[in-house]
């Protein structure tokens, strides 16, 4: 077991770990932050997006000690100050982008990182960018009209062509 | 102007706020002090004789507390199947025994045999490793093939059924000789033999259970991912364990998507309980995503040939439907009442068709359980009938508008009793036709079929008229119809003495978001804030005996129940009041959160005769208890019948065969709507899994019984960019006559409607593109599948 220590939120933690640990793990078993869902184990499903060093990654996919000194930040992170949600989380409540909730702490870190690369992205640029966030529960319509409202687009018009 | 709170009001919901800042707590999310990990060993053949299984070295291994085998679970009972179906001839089905961990044989790849909990979940994966290779099995040859299955009796998934079938159901039998009789002599007979696809249900929070045992007072509990905590209870206690009811606490706490997947009893939840008895420990289990693959039950999985007899102007006269139905190795929960009530009762659709009868033998495989998922028989039904009256038009030149429009019972034939069983309460299904028609802008596609061909793509348009049966079910039918269990639910409201509520409800939601509507429909009634309502659910120790959420249900019946709750808290209430106002109760009404003597500005507020409840030193306690709580139980009189028409636009690119949906409109009728955020969400949800299953999703076993599509990477999950925006409309509303609140349901209504109207797009697009040999092409419409189509 090998202690690694990292800046998660802000804060700086440390936990004890494996060499196989995932930073999926880590974060859920070691820092009991449980926000960080793991949907698959191949990559895929993208439930446990967080961002590594301003860059979303798919943390089943990363070794813990391979980023010891990094700097983290997770769906726990989102919120403002005090408290309240912060402006992609609001966007999902008012426009019913989630159901289950499962999907959406990776969802919701994907869409802020799109939206730190490109603030008023498109339909179809906000289609491709979560490509590699599964939801299965909104038939992403909602997801959609959420990222979009999030970046400050009007989204009152949005429906089938 | 829209409402902004109670009943109608699009209210934000409260469980959001947990769920978008990483606070919601899913089971795999929990971390018991002391807990232990399990790691289930699962068979990597499709079907095969257990040599030996030898545990020694795994036992021996770090952190290894205990291993269990199928021998382990020999003496106790099976998972049984939820509804007992009798064959043609009377005979009852085969129900072979499902154990907790195979003994004996393996039937399907991921089918465990031995499990193993250890300190930590690392040390359980590797001593299962161990396991494995420490393990022998004579591998039998697979059956996979439902033709096969029935074809090759000597090759037997379970030894004591020697054909493969769990029965050969006919409905109704006694309409077989006319129906056979009227399609003798139509003018008119279209056949099509399709497949409707198997699905993985892929809810994205994989199957987690923790079992805890209490030494002190021998309480057990299990906290699962479970769509209905009291029916797992009622299976784990009374069927497989042998727990005694009350002394099994089941808790299904935040649940990441069910879709059906999550209704039923699985082993591994058995199994926890087991080992957190034997070891004192809390011991836990959560799937990776293969074990979800492999071992989560299936969805549909039918073979069918399905018969459409009429004149020459398209008026029906009958369908007869022959069906393959797979339910893979074992039968899981609802498995035997999928393919057969909830399917054959659908088949005349909303048409006047005098003459229906359906044959379903369900075949026994060496795959994974399958059961209901989303719609559930109700997608095969509609899928099967709204393809073929697609192709008898085009075989008569008629117009499927048309077509349909003529056929549909009118609103003046309610109710209506279908051949096949079923009474139709209320509906309007030329209004939604109607309303699809312009929501679509069918007169406008020529416009768009040019422009789409301008751009090189092959466009086409195709509809579906759609009803289903919801709010499962009346009790009393459903015993009739071999069902195990009642289907009714409960609700326990709790006015407190502060004047705020706790509603227990039986249904459990894992999306659907009934801690926001439930608290609407409470305080609408009341004339209380809706935050002042608090809704419980998904605990047994909490909640009254409910039957869970799924078959579009939790409102319809749960919701309901509910309501009569309240219903009782207000006639209390009003014998307070009377009490307190010295007045007659007669002369007492109740609005707007007051109590008042009618004609007078005497009155009580909500929260006075709450605290008189709790405080009762000016009350009635001759005649009247204490306290303000009332549970209601409903068993429905009847399904309730939700209907609409879907209407979807593809481009087809003829050099690929690539698919896109680029437009899909719904006008559905769900009678009286609670809350239009979440009805519109659940729309979205359904057409989203329907598209899916028309455009990508197929679930494929190799001849040995391998899973080819084992995870995410091989199994086509519809992503964002693959599905459009949906148009919603749910203003044609025929209320349920039978239901207070005059609700249908709206969870499974998109997974029904959508798959045929993506095909008939497809096949119209293809049509209208010259391609008039492509009659059909099974789901999913793949390029590979839509260019074979086109150049075969």
């Amino acid at each position: 077991m090998t202690k690694v220590s990292m800046t998660v939120n802000g804060r700086a933690v440390s936990a004890e770990t494996e060499g196989r640990t995932l930073l999926s793990a880590y974060l859920r078993d070691g820092l009991r932050l449980t926000g960080t869902h793991v949907g698959c184990d191949t990559s895929q499903c993208g439930a446990c997006v967080v961002h590594l060093d301003g860059k979303p990654v798919k943390s089943c996919t990363v070794f813990a000690q391979d980023v010891a000194g990094a700097d983290v930040h997770t769906i726990e992170g989102m919120a403002n100050a005090d408290g309240s949600l912060g402006v992609i989380q609001q966007a999902f409540q008012d426009h019913h982008g989630l159901q289950c909730g499962f999907c959406t702490p990776g969802m919701v870190m994907s869409a802020a990182a799109l939206l730190a690369e490109n603030p008023k992205p498109s339909e179809h640029e906000v289609r491709h960018y979560l490509d590699g966030n599964i939801c299965r529960c909104t038939g992403y319509h909602n997801i959609v009209k959420a990222v979009m409202a999030a970046s400050g687009q009007d989204v009152s018009a949005l429906a089938a062509e | 102007m829209p409402k902004d709170h109670g009943i109608g009001a699009s209210s934000k919901r409260r469980e959001d706020i947990r769920f978008l800042t990483g606070q919601g707590v899913y089971t795999d999310d929990m971390n018991i002090a002391g807990q232990a990990h399990a790691v289930m060993v699962r068979s990597n053949v499709a079907h095969g004789r257990i040599v030996k299984v030898d545990t020694s070295a795994a036992a021996a291994m770090p952190g290894v507390l205990v291993v269990f085998t199928g021998e382990d679970f020999a003496a106790v009972g099976g998972n049984p199947a939820g509804w007992l179906i009798n064959s043609r001839d009377g005979t009852p089905m085969r129900e072979p025994k499902r154990p907790v961990l195979a003994h004996g044989k393996v039937r399907h790849v991921g089918d465990a045999y031995a499990a193993v909990v250890a300190d930590t979940y690392q040390q359980a994966r590797d001593a299962a490793q161990v396991i494995a290779d420490n393990s022998e099995i004579e591998e039998l040859p697979a059956i996979v093939n439902m033709v096969d299955a029935v074809a090759n009796p000597g090759n037997r998934v379970h030894d004591e059924i020697p054909d493969n079938l769990c029965f050969d159901w006919g409905w109704i039998e006694d309409n077989r000789a006319k129906v056979d009789d009227a399609i003798k002599s139509a003018p008119h007979v279209t056949t099509l033999e399709l497949v409707n696809n198997r699905l993985i249900p892929n809810a994205i929070e994989p199957r987690a259970s923790i079992g805890e045992y209490f030494p002190g007072t021998q309480d057990y509990k299990l906290t699962t991912t479970s769509q209905n905590p009291h029916l797992t209870r009622l299976l784990v206690a009374a069927f497989v364990l042998g727990i005694p009811e009350n002394k099994l606490q089941v808790v299904a706490p935040d649940v990441g998507g069910g879709f059906g997947s999550k209704i039923y009893h699985y082993g591994e939840e058995a199994l926890v309980l087991a080992a957190a008895k034997k070891l004192h420990r809390p011991v836990r289990w959560t799937a990776e995503r293969s074990e979800s693959f492999l071992s989560d039950a299936h969805g549909r999985d039918h073979v069918t040939k399905i018969e459409l007899a009429c004149d020459l102007e398209g008026n029906f006269i009958a369908f007869r439907t022959e069906t393959l139905a797979n339910v893979g190795a074992y039968l899981s929960n609802f498995a035997t009442v999928t393919p057969t009530f909830l399917h054959g009762t659908l088949m005349a659709g909303p048409y006047t068709v005098p003459n229906v009868y359906v044959n379903v033998k369900t075949v026994f495989t060496n795959t994974a359980p399958v059961d209901a998922y989303r719609g559930a028989g109700r997608p095969e039904a509609t899928y099967s009938l709204e393809r073929v009256v697609d192709i008898m038009c085009r075989e008569l030149g008629l117009d499927p508008f048309e077509v349909r429009r003529k056929n549909f019972l009118t609103p003046d034939m309610f109710p209506y009793t279908t051949p096949v069983g079923l009474v139709y309460d209320t509906g309007n299904y030329q209004a939604t036709l109607d309303k699809v028609m312009e929501m679509a802008d069918v007169a406008g596609f020529e416009k768009r079929r040019a422009a789409s061909a301008a751009a090189g793509k092959l466009r086409g348009m195709g509809l579906s008229t759609w009803i289903e049966a919801c709010g499962i079910a009346p009790s009393h039918l459903v015993g009739i119809l071999g069902a195990r269990v009642g289907l009714f639910d409960a609700a326990t409201v709790r006015v407190n003495a502060t004047g705020n509520l706790s509603v227990m409800v039986g249904a459990h939601s894992h999306g659907q978001g009934h801690e926001t509507v439930f608290a609407q429909i409470v305080a609408d009634k009341l004339g209380i804030p809706e935050s002042s309502v608090e809704i419980v659910h998904g605990d047994t120790a909490k909640i009254p005996f409910g039957m869970g959420s799924y078959g579009s249900r939790s409102l319809a019946v749960c919701g309901v129940a509910m309501v009569k709750a309240v219903d009782k808290i207000i006639a209390k209430g009003k014998k307070i009041a009377a009490h307190m106002l010295e007045a007659a109760e007669g002369d007492i009404t109740f609005e707007g959160g007051k109590f008042s003597v009618a004609g007078t500005d005497k009155a009580k507020t909500f929260g006075e005769i709450a605290f008189s409840a709790y405080v009762p030193h000016n009350y009635p306690l001759e005649t009247l208890e204490p306290g303000l709580e009332e549970t209601a139980f409903y068993d429905p009189a009847n399904f309730t019948y939700p209907a609409g028409a879907y209407l979807c636009e593809v481009e087809v690119d003829e050099g690929t065969g690539k698919v896109d949906v680029v437009a899909f409109h719904c006008a559905d009728d769900f009678g009286n709507i609670m809350n239009p955020m979440i009805v519109e969400g659940q729309v979205h949800g359904g057409v989203g899994q329907g598209i899916g299953q028309a455009l990508c999703e197929f679930t494929t076993y190799d001849e040995n019984g391998q899973l080819l599509t084992g995870s995410y990477m091989d199994y086509a999950m519809p992503r964002a960019d693959d599905l459009p925006f949906y148009n919603v409309d749910y203003s044609c509303q025929t209320p349920c006559t039978h239901n207070p609140l005059g609700v249908k349901g709206c969870g499974e209504a998109g997974a029904i409607g959508s798959p045929p109207a993506v095909i008939n797009a497809v096949i119209d697009a293809l049509q209208r593109g010259g391609h008039s040999h492509v009659m059909h092409i099974d789901m999913p419409v793949s390029p590979s599948r839509v260019w074979s189509a086109i150049n075969g």
